[in-house]
């Protein structure tokens, strides 16, 4: 027994950790099958099994209004926060520039500061400014104001981490820098993009605090179930928490699928240039 | 050659303009804001008014303590969670590795909010949990979790976790393999090989992970909102409740700014010490 847990011990301990983990998860699915008295979380599992909830998901409109408005601006806030980030990121890793370090703190700051004062900073702009009306605008402000940051780490890391010889060798064949990108610098940076994407779209649907402080008379779902947590949360709020959860792993799983294809790319691409052979006339694309 | 030195300047135009005018500009009306005096009824004038300062220390004493009590055991008990979990991660788990890593920031993929709810559930009045601490005497027979600072550490522990395991992980991983073992066969037992090889080359990871963890934990109001009751409170209650309750605007303010003014001495620190590299991911090589 002593030896076999000094085996194990750690993989023992670690399965725990991750059970730790996991268990908030499992109550949340768990609870949206469980009948309670007024169809309102009541904290314990008496009232047996029911499909009802999942069968009505989306029978509460003030619910469903705040969950509409939640994936619009969270796919506002990610088209934005996208496409500025991945800017930012190609600019700091492939251009050697004046003022770099700063653009590195700039991007840093906004992670490193608790969202309780980003939030209560913005509201301090936005009472003082008349130009903003606290709602929906302001809260994609402040949305893709804290995305930018994490979109610029995650497709930097993909960049970084980019064989650019893979592109020399494109140009080598022939191809035109038009035909590099799409063919090859594309396919081998979406998966980054796509994963930043992801994460910010995450980001912008979790938030309650900085929403908190700069939301005015928009809910969103969290804000939501804050409302209402007073009078009795509606059991549909796990159902579509737990819908969120399962399209979230959905996706997560398709960008690690995509990924593996990327990297098996690079990997054919790499080879490629490294076997002598006849030079063909017309680029080859990459696919398939 | 002009207009390609611009090139990175375009690229980072739209951003920088961004984080500027919503990070940096709303920093400055805050710091404006925590100079002013007045009330609601009679508007806010700016009058130089540093007792603003003194005044959110003093006042909110209980609550900066208490910050720093509850964000600093949670911050310990998550590491002490996290190193293990991520060393088993990183070196033993085999085909297991993504699965694992996958449960290890799957409580991301659920509401915050409603994952603090769902500790409300384990660690409700008569659930498993509380009847297991009565039954081993723990707590008092009428004794319960919730509202105590044992909730609220607990669901701070739990909502910031991932922020300690992934740098740590990052770091265990990017760990040469051959330094453990030059150490053995220098007949290091394996007690010594970890603390005097392992640890001390994973110790980047860990400081990554204390900074990533602390600061949410320290700013927090959700976990004691939800699991603490009323006499729980910390920093980030009060500086809610003087914002949108009492609208007592120079007060939070301030109170805001010193947090800010606390956070961003610790990362400059660490910034001195260990480059952006924590929040950055590794650096670039330079040409």
């Amino acid at each position: 027994m002593i030896a076999w847990l000094r085996r194990n011990g750690l993989m023992v301990y670690a399965g725990l950790a991750v059970a730790y983990m996991l268990i908030p998860i499992v109550v949340i699915a768990v609870f949206s099958f469980g009948e309670t008295p007024k169809d309102k979380l009541n904290f314990t599992l008496g009232g047996g099994f029911t499909l009802e909830y999942w069968q009505h998901a989306f029978k509460i409109e003030e619910l469903n209004d705040s969950f509409r408005t939640s994936i619009k601006l969270a796919t506002f806030s990610t088209l934005i926060s996208t496409a500025v980030g991945t800017l930012m990121a190609i600019a700091l890793v492939r251009y050697q520039f004046r003022g770099r370090r700063l653009s590195n703190l700039l991007i840093v700051l906004p992670m490193a500061t608790p969202e309780i004062v980003l939030g209560a900073a913005l509201l301090s702009m936005f009472v003082n400014l008349s130009v903003f009306d606290l709602g929906f605008q302001t809260l994609l402000i402040a949305h893709v104001m804290f995305s930018i940051s994490f979109v610029v780490v995650v497709v930097r890391s993909r960049l970084i981490g980019f064989d650019r010889r893979i592109e020399e060798a494109a140009a080598d064949l022939g191809a035109t820098p038009v035909q590099t990108f799409r063919y090859v610098t594309m396919p081998l940076v979406a998966p980054g993009i796509l994963a930043a994407a992801l994460l910010a779209f995450a980001l912008s649907i979790d938030d309650f605090v900085i929403s908190n402080f700069n939301s005015g008379g928009t809910v969103t779902f969290p804000l939501y179930v804050y409302g209402v947590a007073l009078r009795g949360i509606p059991v549909q709020v796990n159902v579509l928490a737990t819908m969120l959860f399962l399209l979230t792993v959905a996706a997560i799983g398709l960008v690690l699928w995509q990924q593996r294809r990327a990297e098996r790319l690079a990997a054919v691409a790499a080879e490629e240039k490294v076997v002598p052979g006849p030079v063909p006339a017309a680029p080859t694309p990459l696919g398939g | 050659m002009l207009r390609r030195r611009l090139v990175p300047y375009f690229l980072l135009g739209p951003g920088t303009i961004w984080l500027v005018l919503f990070f940096l500009v709303p920093m400055y009306f805050m710091a404006e804001l925590a100079l002013r005096s007045g009330t609601v009824l009679t508007g806010f004038q700016f009058s130089w008014e540093w007792s603003n300062f003194s005044d959110a220390l003093s006042e909110n004493n209980e609550q900066v303590v208490r910050s720093f009590y509850y964000s600093g055991v949670a911050t310990l008990v998550a590491l002490l969670i996290a190193y293990p979990l991520a060393y088993a991660i990183a070196l033993r788990a085999g085909r297991w590795r993504v699965l694992l890593l996958f449960a290890v920031i799957a409580p991301f993929f659920t509401t915050y909010l409603i994952r603090t709810i769902a500790w409300k559930t384990i660690l409700y009045d008569s659930g498993p949990i509380v009847d297991a601490f009565q039954f081993l005497q723990l707590i008092p027979d009428d004794g319960r979790l919730l509202a105590t600072q044992w909730a609220v550490i607990a669901g701070l522990t739990y909502n910031f976790l991932p922020f300690m395991i992934l740098p740590i992980y990052a770091s265990i991983e990017r760990l040469d393999l051959r330094m453990i073992e030059a150490a053995k066969d220098l007949y290091a037992s394996s007690r010594q090989a970890f603390l005097k090889v392992t640890l001390p080359l994973t110790a980047p990871g860990i400081v990554a992970g204390v900074l990533l963890t602390f600061i949410p934990a320290f700013g927090d109001y959700v976990n004691p909102l939800v699991l603490g009751g009323t006499n729980q409170s910390m920093i980030g209650n009060r500086i809610q409740v003087l914002y949108l309750n009492e609208g007592n605007y120079p007060e939070a303010a301030a109170l805001s700014f010193l947090m800010m003014a606390l956070i961003l001495a610790l990362v400059v620190v660490y910034i001195r010490f260990a480059g952006t590299e924590a929040f950055m991911g590794e650096e670039v090589e330079e040409t």
